[in-house]
């Protein structure tokens, strides 16, 4: 019993921690959090589902099909809901707009898709075990993603820069860095981590329209605790989360489970609303 | 021109007529009455199907009314609030049914829903004092699932997916009409309540704390003791549009209580437009009635709410309420001088008695490594002006804000008679009439500057929350008292003429002087200005120096942080000179004009 917990809580920390990591790339390149960090995670999900079980095609031409799709509601996202408003970031016009696409996002799957969760396929081709692919998938992605980014950000000249803009805005376009398409290119890079979020935790998600407002939520969790834009605190707030909340399905039912994950978080935040790992206030006057 | 002379008071209340929430109340509800009168004859025209379409409308402004001093005044983004009125049906139904207790009659069960709602309200709503926009939002999503999740699971007494029957109301209540017509008196009980608080100093501080919070505190305005009630009320108007709905569907199962309802709910609020009761009202009315003309349209309804709110927040952020307002769109005089009448000073603030003295003792303070001030005496006397110079950098904006309160020193102290102050508690200031003005003018934009200017007599008011709810005569009381002292302190700064007007349409210059008459509502014992005479002309640099020696005779001690020479030369008693957070020089205007370090340093020669 101890092992499946340890197992699906892991795997869905991990899809936790990706959609965290979502949030944060889009929070670095432009200071704004996007509610489309759960809708790109479901899409994942819907998506997959769409090209491998529904169209029939093969898994790896499938999943480049939901990450290009993940990267082009990225740039949809910061052309038509962020950039707009972030002249006046101080008026929050942008939870807003966000929420709006969001909820287009949601809505349009529900009703071209399907209000009820749909299976999602089976990615490889190999016999159901403990330690079964829809643990190891999650896992496998989130450490890929992680990976992936430490060595964007501290080894290539774009990754330097993306860290320039999300350090000092100004400063880094003073210095001449393209900054629209910089933040453009980081919208885009969260669309595919979202994605492929949505798209290894399949087989547990399943391809469902909800799963939009729910990993919007428990997606956030981790980027609260961990610190805004700081990628490995929100890895190790989001693993936590998905022990705990497993954890609790597990010892007093799912329906009480979020109701301690809920009430937990709400604690935290208001012992510490910076988070965990958080830094100070800003100047206000 | 005789700018010296005062006005007479039949001038100065002749001109309020045409201001907002006083004569003109009469034409500011015309559209609520006349919204009534069609409502009240609904009947004779509808039937059937659109008679369940207009009693929705109403249970749903019940709730929106509430949420719209939340959403639309506080600016607190809170889209869960389905959650108030999935427990207020709950509540409601299961006390009516019996399903816990003996059977309660329905209105019984209605009005218990209320407190409950109140306080779940005040629950939902409280991360709102600690969280920032983004996280306040999500917290209230939260708190929606959550609600919903738990109805599905306590089958004993929600009876989960399987649901329970609504409340049936009793005669005269009972038939179609007779419950619409309950719904409609409700519905325009709370608009006229939502109207009222509006209307008050609450309403005012509302926005306040949403758009200009630094000021909002400087003003004395509590905002976790406004906050609270605004929530208490919103969770208990919810709570009872949630027993209405009930009622309307005749059976509820958690299904009934989608995100979509929230969506709705906030949605009408934006559309309409902030700050205003009238606008979200509309908002109400059209969301719930615009998918009935396009049947096919239904399911697509919330993605088109969707639509409709990206649309709005890009390209008419002020709602329909502003597409309303058409007195703020003819032109201004565009030669308008500010002409500040300082003879009347003395009127504004003849309550005040000389005060004693507001010193630093040896305060100092680091960011990091840097020490902003270090070890700083400064003696700011009744009736005095006290100039704070030096170049940028030497910590002259947040010597004023540890005075204020916005960062406690980490040595010495400052005292105010001898006392010292609590340390970061900025609202507290108001309280000992220590008021301020700041380096970039903090007024709410879309509220009239005579609304902008009451703000600072917040405190002054006696009514209550619950006084200015139901219009009770202290409320008038405090208004008629507020509106007269605002428009005094605008004669004064030379800005009346402007009293109708919003704000975010005058100059930068204006908003100073507004920021000056709404420090001067406190009738203060000191005034702290922070750079007054930026982006002023020579001209109005010379009128304020005026006003200001002029407060300064009155017996108020000021404190100008100011960069123009010629100002500080003219009106100080006192100048300090900082440089890198120590003071480098203090004395006389004249000591100081000929002192070769100051001089080297940062008048130059």
């Amino acid at each position: 019993m101890v092992e499946s917990i340890v197992l699906s809580g892991t795997a869905m920390g991990c899809i936790y921690a990706l959609v965290a990591v979502t949030y944060n790339v889009m929070f670095s390149a432009s200071r704004v959090f996007s509610f489309t960090a759960g809708a790109l995670g479901m899409l994942g999900g819907v998506l997959g589902a769409l090209f491998i079980a529904r169209m029939g095609l093969p898994v790896a031409l499938g999943l480049v099909l939901v990450l290009v799709g993940g990267a082009l509601l990225g740039i949809v996202t910061e052309i038509v809901a962020v950039r707009p408003v972030l002249k006046s970031l101080d008026q929050h016009l942008y939870v807003l707009s966000t929420l709006a696409l969001a909820l287009m996002i949601q809505q349009f799957t529900a009703i071209q898709w399907s209000t009820e969760p749909q299976p999602f396929p089976r990615l490889l081709d190999i016999t159901r075990s403990e330690f079964d692919q829809q643990f190891w998938l999650p896992m496998l992605a989130c450490a890929a993603v992680i990976g992936g980014l430490e060595l964007l950000y501290r080894h290539t000249l774009i990754g330097h820069a993306f860290l320039a803009i999300a350090e000092d805005n100004y400063a880094a376009r003073a210095l001449g860095l393209p900054e629209r398409g910089l933040r453009m290119t980081s919208y885009a890079l969260a669309g595919v981590i979202g994605t492929l979020a949505g798209f290894a935790g399949g087989e547990m998600l399943l391809a469902f329209f909800a799963n939009a407002p729910m990993l919007t939520f428990y997606g956030f969790v981790p980027v609260a605790l961990g610190g805004m834009g700081n990628n490995r605190g929100a890895v190790v707030a989001g693993l936590l989360l998905g022990l705990f909340q497993q954890t609790a399905n597990f010892l007093v039912g799912g329906i009480f489970a979020s109701v301690a994950v809920f009430t937990v978080f709400i604690i935290v935040l208001l012992a510490r609303p910076e988070g965990l790992v958080g830094a100070a206030l800003q100047r206000r006057v | 021109m005789d700018t010296q002379a005062t006005p007479e008071p039949t001038k100065l209340r002749a001109s309020r007529a045409n201001l907002p929430g006083s004569a003109s109340t009469f034409g500011a509800a015309l559209p609520f009455l006349a919204l009534l009168a069609i409502g009240v004859a609904f009947p004779l025209f509808g039937g059937g199907y659109w008679g369940v379409i207009a009693t929705r409308a109403c249970v749903y402004w019940v709730l929106v009314s509430g949420l719209n001093l939340v959403v639309g005044f506080a600016g607190q983004i809170a889209i869960g609030w389905v959650a108030l009125l999935t427990l207020g049906a709950y509540t409601t139904s299961v006390l009516a049914a019996g399903n816990v207790m003996p059977a309660l009659p329905p209105y019984l069960a209605l009005a218990i829903a209320a407190p409950v709602g109140a306080v779940f309200g005040l629950i939902v709503g409280l991360p709102a004092l600690r969280l920032r926009t983004f996280y306040f939002a999500i917290t209230t999503l939260g708190f929606a699932t959550i609600v919903t999740q738990v109805a599905l699971a306590w089958q004993s007494v929600t009876g989960g997916g399987v649901g329970v029957p609504g409340p049936v109301f009793p005669e005269p209540f009972a038939s179609q009409w007779g419950f619409y017509y309950l719904c409609l008196g409700l519905a325009a009980v709370c608009t006229w309540m939502t109207a009222n608080i509006a209307a008050s100093r609450f309403g005012r501080a509302l926005t306040a704390i949403r758009d200009a919070e630094v000021a909002a505190e400087a003003s004395g305005i509590a905002k976790p003791v406004l906050l609270g009630t605004v929530f208490l009320f919103s969770g208990a108007v919810a709570a009872v549009a949630g027993g209405l709905f009930a009622a309307l569907q005749s059976y509820i199962t958690p299904d009934a209580f989608t995100l979509d309802l929230s969506v709705l709910f906030f949605i009408a609020i934006l559309i309409g437009g902030r700050s205003s009761v009238l606008g979200p009202l509309l908002g109400t009315i059209l969301l719930t009635v615009l998918p009935e003309f396009a049947a096919p349209l239904v399911a697509w309804s919330t993605f088109l709410y969707a639509v409709l709110l990206l649309v709005i927040v890009l390209a008419i952020p002020g709602g329909i309420a502003e597409l309303l307002d058409f007195r703020n769109r003819r032109p201004l005089e565009s030669d308008r001088a500010i002409v500040p009448q300082p003879l009347l000073v003395a009127r504004l603030l003849d309550a005040a008695p000389a005060a004693g003295s507001l010193t630093l003792d040896q305060v100092g303070l680091s960011f990091g490594g840097v020490r902003a001030i270090d070890g700083l005496d400064l003696e700011i006397r009744a009736g005095q002006v006290h100039g704070l110079i030096g170049p940028n950098g030497s910590g002259k904006t947040t010597t004023l804000n540890v005075i204020s309160g916005y960062y406690a020193p980490q040595r010495g102290a400052v005292r105010l008679n001898g006392a010292a102050l609590p340390a970061l508690a900025r609202h507290l200031r108001a309280r000992m009439r220590i008021a301020r003005t700041f380096q970039t003018p903090r007024i709410v934009g879309s509220a009239s500057v005579l609304q902008n200017v009451m703000i600072g007599g917040t405190i002054h008011g006696h009514g209550t929350f619950a006084e200015s709810l139901l219009s009770l005569p202290r409320h008038w009381r405090d208004e008629a008292m507020l509106r007269d002292t605002a428009m005094l302190a605008l004669a004064t700064v030379g800005l009346e003429r402007l009293a109708p007007v919003r704000a975010d349409r005058l100059q930068h210059a204006e908003l100073r002087f507004i920021e000056i008459a709404r420090a001067l509502m406190l009738r203060p014992a000191f005034l702290l200005l922070d750079e007054p005479a930026a982006g002023l002309s020579v001209e109005e640099i010379t009128r304020l120096s005026t006003l200001l020696l002029a407060i300064a005779r009155a017996g108020t001690g000021v404190l100008l942080v100011e960069h123009h020479p010629d100002l500080i030369f003219d009106v100080c008693h006192h100048v300090t000179v900082l440089n890198l957070g120590k003071m480098l020089a203090a004395g006389r205007p004249a000591e100081i004009r000929s002192h070769r370090e100051v001089v080297n340093a940062y008048l130059g020669g």
